[in-house]
């Protein structure tokens, strides 16, 4: 197996509302217009430390995310930069209309996070479990997208969201997640990562669950003879076009795999660029057409195929694919 | 009420609260402090009030409770399965995977639960449109709510109070579990929700504010309410998140806690002790 990027010398997991707290406070420090926004969830979003060295410049709105959402568009209006925060599954659910509308379509620049995506959720179960938000969002023009996989790329990613003027959506893994990348790893919205490569097939995922659940798979179809690369996609929108391309071609096959949705989330950018410009078999996990519900992760990852099983699994039936399709379009034309 | 009857309702009350810790003890977290400062105004709503039939939780014509604070589902899951509804052990497997006690309240899950609710805000709504589907349906049954006073923050909780008052639902009578807190801290530091009489008042209710875990005056304000025949009606009860367990009352950070066996088994005495005061 060919790693592609310098493994960390240092994997410890931390926990990512720690780093996504800190790296808003460091930037405050040089930063005025920085501002944070809650809707009583400031603990769980890792956001009390910023309250702690900036208090005048922290909002907390009560259960009250709509009117944070608004409020937050206001500010921005007036030149500050917002960062509003609370669960994914109200982040986009409850707040979409004011996202669209104030924030977005307005063409301000608020930077609203949401934290446990998908079966992170756990035990707050199925009202709290959000498998559309990236589906939601996604469909808002121009937004950036950004669903960090671990602590490193969070640190990194943060700092260039503040600064790119416009709305945008981060979907954070809010718990402790073990490093993927070294310190030194640089970092581009819009331009995924190629963390193994391979000759195969390759893996497109996004998130601290799929990111290592891919590893995980590659190493194990490694093991079985085929070379999978793995990417990880942590800018879903822009999608990096290029690079789905350029694994296309060079493997033939695509495995996407997502705590979200098949439907209108990663995979589905992922399929749309395929079918545009260079059509491989492909497999999307993540998803099917079911609601969330209660439980460990753990659990809830078995329950929804999101483990590197499903994902050799998934592999195999894809190679299938490829096989039955015969040499892909994509190799002839290379 | 006579003191006798009181005295039953206070021992159920521990009763409650102990099978609701065992409850929540078991898988060793959960929404523990919104859980305990309701457990009166179940009690009072489901051991006096509601006109229900356990063997029949699909019965139409039945009183309906909606919990707008769905994370205290437990408490409730306690009161449903002490009554009757599924068996008490079935309390042993809140929040595990493939449960049908999942932490929020869902009413395709669990019998006798008349909503689905988890997501703040919502509830109150659907308790307008249950209360009205009643009076359009000409079905006898009352419409309760508790709602709590961080879901009283959103403002969706303030446009069903509007249409529920514009409608004339005297069929509906809502509590606000006013325990003063919500996750981030004292309701006063995060999003001041006072002066609760008043604003209920403002928006068409009858509304009263009451000790919440004191069943004589809780129930006469049910009374009073119940004889409401063209307003919707809210009870302010004034509550203490986390009330009974002694360390955890009152504590900000009960919300949504770890309790291990061994702190379950000091509550659970010191509840068994309650309960045999009142015996
Ligand atoms: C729409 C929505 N936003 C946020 C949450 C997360 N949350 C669950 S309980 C809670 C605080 C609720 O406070 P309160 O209604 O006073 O209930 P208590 O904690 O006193 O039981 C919050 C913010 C939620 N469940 N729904
Ligand atoms: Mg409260």
């Amino acid at each position: 197996m060919k790693w592609n990027i310098t493994r960390p010398a240092d994997p410890q997991p931390e926990e990512m509302r720690a780093v996504y707290g800190d790296v808003l406070t460091a930037i405050a420090a040089e930063d005025e217009r920085i501002v944070v926004l809650d809707a009583d969830l400031m603990k769980a979003n890792g956001t009390l430390g910023f309250k702690k060295a900036y208090p005048e410049r922290t909002f907390d709105v009560g259960v009250a995310e709509a009117n944070m959402v608004g409020v937050a568009a206001g500010l921005s209006a007036v030149g500050l930069i917002p960062f509003p925060a609370t669960f994914t599954c109200f982040a986009a659910r409850r707040t979409f209309d004011q996202f669209f509308i104030s924030a977005n379509y307005a063409r301000l620049n608020v930077k609203l996070t949401g934290t446990d995506p998908g079966v992170a959720a756990a035990f707050n179960g199925g009202t709290h479990m959000s498998f559309e938000d990236i589906g939601l969002m996604r469909t808002i023009p121009k937004i950036v997208i950004c669903e960090p996989s671990d602590p490193v790329s969070l640190r990194k990613l943060l700092p260039e969201i503040t600064f790119r003027y416009g709305s945008s959506y981060l979907r954070l893994h809010r718990k402790p997640i073990t490093r993927i990348y070294d310190a030194s790893e640089t970092f581009e919205l819009g331009r995924g990562k190629v963390l193994i490569d391979g000759e195969d097939l390759t893996i497109i995922a996004a998130g601290a669950i799929l990111v290592a659940e891919a590893i995980k798979a590659a190493e194990k179809l490694d093991a079985e003879g085929i070379s999978a690369a793995v990417i990880d996609m942590h800018t879903i929108k822009p999608i990096d076009e290029e690079l789905v391309v350029q694994y296309a071609r060079k493997t033939g096959a695509i495995l996407t795999a997502e705590n979200h949705q098949v439907r209108n989330g990663l995979g589905s950018a992922v399929a749309e660029v395929v079918t545009d410009q260079i059509p491989v078999p492909m497999v999307r996990v993540g998803i099917l057409d079911e609601f969330g519900e209660v439980g460990t992760q753990e659990f809830l990852q078995e329950r929804f195929g999101l483990t590197a099983e499903n994902l050799v699994a998934q592999a195999r039936e894809l190679m299938n694919k490829k096989t039955r399709v015969g040499a892909s379009p994509a190799r002839s034309h290379a | 009420m006579n003191s006798s009857e009181i005295r039953s309702l206070q021992r159920k009350a521990a009763e409650i609260r102990r099978l609701t810790v065992e409850e929540i003890a078991h898988l060793g977290i959960g929404h523990v402090g919104g859980s305990m400062s309701i457990v009166e105004v179940l009690v009072l709503l489901y051991y006096r009030h509601l006109k229900i039939d356990p063997r029949d939780p699909a019965l139409e014509t039945r009183d309906k409770f909606v919990m707008s604070k769905g994370h205290a589902g437990p408490a409730l899951y306690a009161v449903l399965a002490d009554k009757g509804f599924f068996p008490t052990a079935m309390l042993q497997t809140l929040n595990q995977g493939g449960t049908n006690l999942p932490s929020h309240c869902d009413m395709n899950r669990t019998p006798g639960i008349d909503m689905t609710t988890g997501s703040l805000g919502q509830g109150l709504s659907a308790a307008v449109g249950i209360a009205l589907g009643h009076r359009l349906r000409k079905l006898p049954g009352r419409v309760f709510a508790l709602i709590g006073d961080g879901d009283t923050n959103e403002g969706q909780t303030w446009e069903a109070a509007m249409s529920a008052s514009m409608f004339g639902l005297g069929n509906l009578v809502a509590f606000t579990d006013y325990n003063k807190m919500q996750i981030d801290g004292p309701i006063d530091v995060i999003m001041k929700t006072d002066q609760l009489v008043d604003r209920w008042t403002s928006f068409g209710w009858f509304a009263q504010q009451v000790p919440g875990h004191d069943f004589a005056a809780l129930d006469e304000a049910l009374q009073k309410a119940l004889a409401e025949e063209k307003r919707p009606s809210m009870i302010i009860a004034d509550t203490i998140k986390g009330k009974d367990l002694p360390g955890i009352e009152g504590d900000y950070n009960n919300h949504n806690m770890p309790i291990s066996a061994e702190q379950a088994e000091q509550l659970v005495a010191s509840l068994r002790e309650l309960e045999e005061a009142s015996a």
